[in-house]
């Protein structure tokens, strides 16, 4: 797996399937059995290219004895800012993050969703090449997630490289230039959103309305099913103009004609599934 | 050297926090109530009880500061998972282990240092005066200290492969073992095979001598403490913790966090 210069590179899998575990070895918090890693070209385990990486803990606990910004300001002095540079930083990232009214209260006192505030300020306060955010939307509430997403694409389009996990899908696939699967333990595949699920569409699904009293037509009944005040109708690509004609003809109102493509969701939960079924066959042949 | 400071200085503001300096309320209340006593007894003792007391009361709050904190001091950074964090800033391992030492010590130096103040009013209190052969009391406490530096080492390097349950009763078993060094030396028994005296020689030698920094008895009776054993004590200490935290760095830097 190899993440780019200046991209946003999603890691994707269910719970358990290693992808903290990745992040855990690249940020040298475990070690590797077997194998390597690089990162900005140089081994994992070189402490000098920290300098340059910025990193987000899974659900991130810090010091709760520290304020806000004495933990901002703790950290920042490891990056060998002056005094004033630090008060700076920690100021702006405070308010990045939308912290700067909470910044003298102890850690403590902190709900969830403000530590991973706190966390993410931390992680990109010393300007970094590489951002590493192990669920960066985790514990947040709408507006939280909202703000995170901001904060990625203002990163990317500065020119940062991000890598972060996540299984939050509409999220990968908002934010993501590509995306690794990961699923007990193995990537399963590289990719853009796009190319990993197949652009192929698999069908077209049509919205219609019928005007108040008029009937299915029989050739479209068993397709059609309701949809609040109208109906709606997947058929294959080949069948399209056919199945706007049947409903032309029955005076139906169409109110939409849409490609059906897989979603990363659907790619997910079809290895998911393979591998649980894959398990399944290995308990009972008791290999 | 820079990391190291940051880390330390954390430390100490942690321990502040978190009140481990409120012992020395209890300190203070000890000395006074024991400076009224003594003041009552008044059988020409009084300075060597008070001396002896505060100095047993040093020693034993600092060990207690010592074996409990220097256990948690990396156990519940991994625990809490506060150290994913900071180990993703440009430190090494074994720079984070040595600040949480430097920063744990220099609280003690401060608990210390205020319980020393609070044994010398007391003193001023029973005699109404500081004699200069009190002197061999700062000596005393300076080898307090000095074990309590020790103390922390060890607790370090047990916290760094065992639960914190074993690495206080490890910390505590080999400290009290320690007390017993001179005479573990000068065992002789007489059906113990040439292999077996020769085992505990080694053994002598490998425990930290921690009888070396008992000098209660000559403080409290005003006795001099000789300038070697002030300088052995400070060598023997600093060489004991290299090797200790030189061997707690080690695992810690291989150890995978969870």
């Amino acid at each position: 797996m190899q993440v780019e210069d200046g991209e946003v590179f999603g890691l994707l899998g269910p719970n358990g399937a290693g992808k903290s575990t990745t992040i855990k070895l690249l940020m040298g918090i475990i070690f590797p059995t077997a194998g390597s890693a690089r990162m900005l070209g140089q081994p994992v385990n070189e402490v000098a290219m920290r300098r340059d990486i910025g990193y987000l803990p899974e659900q991130p606990y810090f010091y709760d004895y520290l304020t806000a910004k004495e933990l901002l300001d703790y950290f920042a002095r490891f990056h060998g800012y002056s005094a004033a540079a630090r008060s700076e930083r920690v100021q702006k990232m405070l308010k990045k993050v939308g912290l700067e009214t909470a910044g003298k209260i102890q850690l403590r006192k902190y709900s969830k969703g403000m530590l991973q505030r706190v966390g993410l300020a931390q992680a990109i306060l010393h300007d970094p090449r590489l951002v590493i955010l192990d669920e960066p939307m985790s514990g947040l509430d709408p507006v939280g997630r909202r703000e995170v997403r901001d904060i990625i694409l203002e990163l990317k389009n500065s020119g940062k490289t991000i890598l972060f996990s996540t299984h939050i899908l509409p999220d990968a696939e908002m934010l993501c230039d590509r995306v690794g699967v990961i699923a007990a333990g193995k990537l399963r595949g590289v990719g853009t959103p796009g190319a990993i699920v197949g652009v192929q569409a698999t069908g077209m699904e049509i919205a219609f309305e019928l005007a108040e009293g008029a009937a299915l037509p029989d050739k479209i009944r068993a397709q059609a099913a309701k949809a609040g005040t109208g109906y709606r109708m997947s058929v294959g690509e080949s069948g399209l103009y056919a199945a706007l004609d049947e409903l032309r003809t029955a005076g139906a109102k169409i109110t939409s004609v849409a490609q059906i493509k897989p979603t990363l969701e659907d790619f997910f939960m079809e290895l998911v599934g393979k591998d649980r079924a894959q398990a399944a066959a290995v308990e009972v042949s008791g290999k | 050297m820079n990391s190291i400071l940051i880390v330390a200085r954390n430390t100490f503001r942690e321990a502040v926090r978190d009140r481990v300096l409120y012992n020395l309320v209890f300190f203070a209340f000890l000395m006074i109530v024991s400076a009224v006593i003594v003041g009552q007894i008044s059988m020409d003792i009084e300075t060597v009880v008070m001396i002896s007391l505060g100095l047993s009361a040093i020693s034993l709050i600092g060990l207690l500061i010592a074996v409990f904190t220097g256990v948690g001091l990396v156990s519940k950074e991994i625990d809490k998972r506060t150290l994913h964090a900071v180990l993703a800033k440009p430190l090494r391992r074994w720079e984070f282990l040595l600040g949480k030492f430097a920063g744990l010590v220099a609280t003690l130096a401060v608990n210390t240092a205020a319980m020393a103040a609070g044994l010398f009013a007391a003193l001023w209190l029973v005699k109404h005066s500081i004699a200069r052969g009190d002197a061999v009391v700062l000596v005393a406490v300076y080898f307090i200290l000095l074990k309590l530096t020790l103390v922390v080492a060890l607790a370090m390097l047990f916290s760094c492969f065992t639960s914190p349950l074993l690495a206080i009763l490890f910390t505590g078993g080999l400290y009290l073992a320690g007390l017993f060094v001179s005479e573990l030396r000068s065992l002789q028994v007489t059906n113990l095979t040439p292999q077996a005296q020769k085992f505990f020689t080694v053994i002598s030698y490998v425990l930290p001598n921690f009888g070396n920094y008992d000098v209660m008895s000559a403080a409290a009776h005003g006795r001099r403490v000789a300038g070697m054993l002030v300088l052995h004590n400070t060598l023997y200490t600093i060489l004991y913790c290299a090797i200790v935290l030189s061997a707690a760095a080690v695992i810690f830097s291989r150890k995978d966090l969870k």
